[in-house]
């Protein structure tokens, strides 16, 4: 029995499955639940994500998985709120219940020792950086990560990532905290510095993993990066989240999420991720000039 | 529904002409998703029903993958004892409103009917979707259930040969758990099927009918990730039956196949069935259709595929197939269903390449020609490509409908499982029992993509495997070790 439920039955409440145990504001669009999931908890791995569903009419939105404890059953997600589906997930309380949460999905990172590792990651993508950088320090590897949002109010995680790696950059678009400018040229002044990487992860938008990837492709240092393309099963049924790998075309859902960088198609990522973004729009005004808007909690 | 039909003597009715079944008229059907079959009235159903000469020997069971005593059942509906009729099928068909839409029955029980040597055979899809539709009308009639034998059975997968092996486990007594990837539970039943050829009510209505037979379903639960075959048994389940389908879509593998506007046939009708996106944005899941639309491939998929893209909008449909009219996979019904509605056919053809605009959507697709040479291993005369025909299609929207092929998830991590290089379970035809004691298997991820019945008539066989395995397993238990 976890302490959690151990707390509950105390008290003489028992928690359901899928429901939200906590919810806090990491910064104005960014948001952290935690969800009691004891099975996906006592499954996942840094890298995997959960595909949930808040209610009848909704999408199935892929999350990936922060933080998960076996011990409580308890598993952490972060969201940014940018369309209508993520909207949805934030008007959620603690006490509510996610309607469908699936997971462990997708691959686990291949996390060994290997030395010195970099993890360079940028906005809501240090969510999905954190969980990799925590298993590389847990494996032995000496961590430095490299962290970057638009502004000082945007960084989320900065202490766990701290926790975690052995040194911490941050650079901000508009300079408001550490170096003004993107994280790519973080790392590449630390290349330069002759620190010499083992491995590179680049998560965040496809651009920044873009960009980091050319930084390490003269080196000829090992990349990998974390795709975020539309997915609607996520279990390999549907195929909208196929990448060009090397050529050759995988699914992000059961062939990924992690790929090489340097045979990563990120132009075809980029466009296959603008496909949708008029059925977003459309979404969203037609739901918020509902009665009540897009919350149905009635408490906003 | 009206109809001017009445029974009538059996003289004054054209034995060999079975009752046509009304169907919404094509200019008004091809806008909505409203069901297009409309089924038999309970006097069409009686004069259809008249016309089975109850041989002795029946041969239309023969053709039924899962064995329903079909002369028994019609010989009910004609003595007007509907509830009867009913559990007669149930007795073998645990989803016979669903197999009354699906069946290929023209393939299998019609195909044998000594009716169809003069005229056309007995009608029986229609009439099992008339004695299903009133059973599900009136209320459901659950059939009795054994005395509980103690059993545990895990199920993966809740599509045709999941629900099929369930539903006659719980019915022998054992105690059964469906574990389902998706939120809903139905299989390629709501993902697939569109809307209006198998309303996703009646889908609803046959899971219930499982769930009332006491069996239990863990929905969101992907077997290979969540849970190992190894840990179900961990977990005290005493068998488990693999029932995951052929669940992943194939590509062409030409140029341009990852621009915007191309889907495959999965996720096209997954949005459109599963997640409702023709109801967008009532419903949260976009679907984007344009203009002019290609759907590649000839079977039934693809007409799903096609007739659905035209109910959402689009002004032309053209359905693409490499072979000729007389090798199309899909059933004739539906290729008439789809081209009544307005839908074309481009025979002879297949795609060499996309084109591109500058956003990295579809443009144009380059196609083509195609003769038929020799025969090839399925029998059926290969297409070979006419040097310099190609030409280029505008379109804005494909549809890549060319097959599916096995999930490859649960192989990947299940040791000891044997799989063939296409990626099916390896497994004895009759039973289902693959190469892991306890285990059992059915469906399209045993022989690849098939029919909802075949799906149906593996569970069922693999169902009664399970339940000799687990009373054998009893007898050797009970004898102590000497």
């Amino acid at each position: 029995m976890s302490t959690y439920e151990f707390i509950n039955q105390l008290n003489g409440e028992e928690t359901d499955i899928h429901t939200i145990l906590s919810k806090q504001q990491l910064s104005p669009q960014v948001k952290k639940i935690e969800v009691y999931a004891p099975e996906i908890a006592d499954k996942a791995k840094a890298g995997q994500f959960v595909i949930l569903r808040v209610d009848d009419e909704g999408e199935r939105i892929p999350l990936t998985l922060v933080e998960w404890e076996n011990r409580t059953g308890k598993i952490t997600l972060i969201f940014q709120e940018v369309g209508l589906s993520t909207k949805k997930l934030g008007c959620l309380q603690a006490k509510d219940k996610i309607m469908n949460l699936a997971g462990p999905l997708g691959n686990p990172s291949t996390i060994r020792n290997y030395g010195l590792a970099a993890v360079v990651c940028g906005g809501v993508g240090t969510a999905a950086a954190y969980p990799i950088a925590k298993a590389l320090k847990e494996a032995g590897n000496t961590v430095v990560s490299i962290m970057g949002a638009r502004n000082e109010g945007l960084l989320i995680l900065e202490k766990e990532m701290k926790d975690v790696s052995d040194e911490l950059y941050i650079s901000t678009d508009d300079g408001s905290k550490g170096h003004k400018g993107f994280v790519s040229e973080v790392l590449k002044c630390l290349i330069a510095k002759k620190y010499q990487f083992d491995i590179v992860y680049a998560i965040g938008p496809p651009l920044m993993m873009r960009t980091t990837s050319e930084v390490t492709r003269p080196y000829a240092i090992k990349t990998m990066v974390s795709l975020n393309p539309i997915m609607v099963d996520g279990m390999g049924m549907c195929g909208a989240c196929r990448v060009s790998i090397g050529g050759s075309t995988k699914f992000a859902c059961i062939d990924g999420p992690e790929f090489d960088a340097h045979g990563t198609d990120f132009d075809e990522l980029i466009r296959r991720l603008r496909i949708y973004p008029p059925e977003e729009r459309l979404a969203l005004d037609y739901h918020e000039k509902e009665p009540g808007g897009i919350c149905k909690c009635r408490q906003h | 529904m009206q109809t001017t039909l009445k029974p009538q003597p059996k003289t004054m009715v054209n034995q060999n002409n079975a009752v046509p079944m009304e169907k919404l008229e094509p200019k008004s059907r091809s806008t909505n998703f409203n069901e297009v079959a409309l089924g038999y009235t309970e006097a069409e159903a009686l004069i259809e029903a008249q016309r089975c000469l109850e041989c002795p020997k029946p041969r239309c069971v023969e053709g039924c993958p899962v064995g329903v005593e079909i002369p028994a059942f019609i010989k009910l509906i004609k003595e007007r004892k509907y509830d009867e009729a009913i559990s007669k099928v149930k007795e073998k068909n645990s989803l016979p409103a669903i197999c009354g839409r699906v069946c290929p029955q023209e393939e299998q029980c019609q195909k044998n009917c000594i009716r169809g040597k003069t005229g056309d055979p007995i009608s029986i899809g229609r009439l099992e979707r008339f004695v299903a539709d009133l059973e599900r009308e009136k209320g459901l009639i659950i059939t009795p259930i054994s005395k509980p034998t103690g059993g545990k059975i895990a199920v993966v997968g809740a599509g045709p040969a999941g629900l099929t092996a369930a539903a006659d486990l719980a019915k022998l007594g054992h105690n059964v758990t469906v574990f389902e990837a998706l939120h809903l539970a139905g299989g390629v039943l709501v993902y697939g099927i569109p809307e209006f050829r198998l309303p996703k009510k009646i889908v609803q209505a046959e899971v219930d009918y499982v769930k009332k037979l006491g069996v239990q379903f863990h929905s969101d639960a992907l077997i290979g990730r969540l849970f190992t075959i190894e840990e179900l048994f961990k977990k005290g389940f005493d068998a488990v039956f693999i029932g995951s389908g052929a669940g992943l879509p194939m590509f062409l593998g030409i140029p341009g196949e990852n621009l915007g506007g191309i889907y495959s046939a999965n996720e096209f009708l997954i949005r459109v069935n599963m997640m409702k996106s023709y109801r967008f944005p009532e419903f949260d899941t976009p679907i984007k259709v344009g203009k002019q639309v290609a759907v590649i491939g000839g079977g039934n998929v693809a007409m799903d595929s096609a007739r659905c893209a035209l109910r959402l909008g689009a002004e032309h449909v053209c359905i693409i197939y490499r072979r000729s009219r007389e090798e199309i996979p899909a059933r004739a019904e539906e290729l008439q269903n789809a081209e009544e509605e307005g839908i074309t056919c481009k025979f002879l053809a297949a795609p060499t390449r996309f084109i591109g605009e500058e956003q990295g959507k579809v443009k144009a697709v380059e196609l083509v020609a195609m003769e038929l040479g020799e025969p090839d291993e399925s029998g059926r005369r290969r297409p070979v490509p006419v040097k310099g025909s190609e030409i280029i299609m505008d379109v804005d929207t494909v549809i890549v409908a060319i097959g599916r092929t096995p999930n490859p998830i649960i192989q990947s991590v299940t040791k000891g499982l044997r799989t063939t290089s296409r990626g099916t379970i390896i497994a004895e035809e009759k039973t289902g029992k693959t190469s892991i004691e306890g285990v059992y298997t059915g469906g399209d991820i045993m022989t690849g993509e098939a029919t909802v019945i075949s799906a149906m008539g593996a569970g069922k066989r693999a169902a009664k495997a399970i339940n000799e395995y687990l009373i054998s397993k009893k007898q050797t238990n009970a004898i102590p070790p000497s």
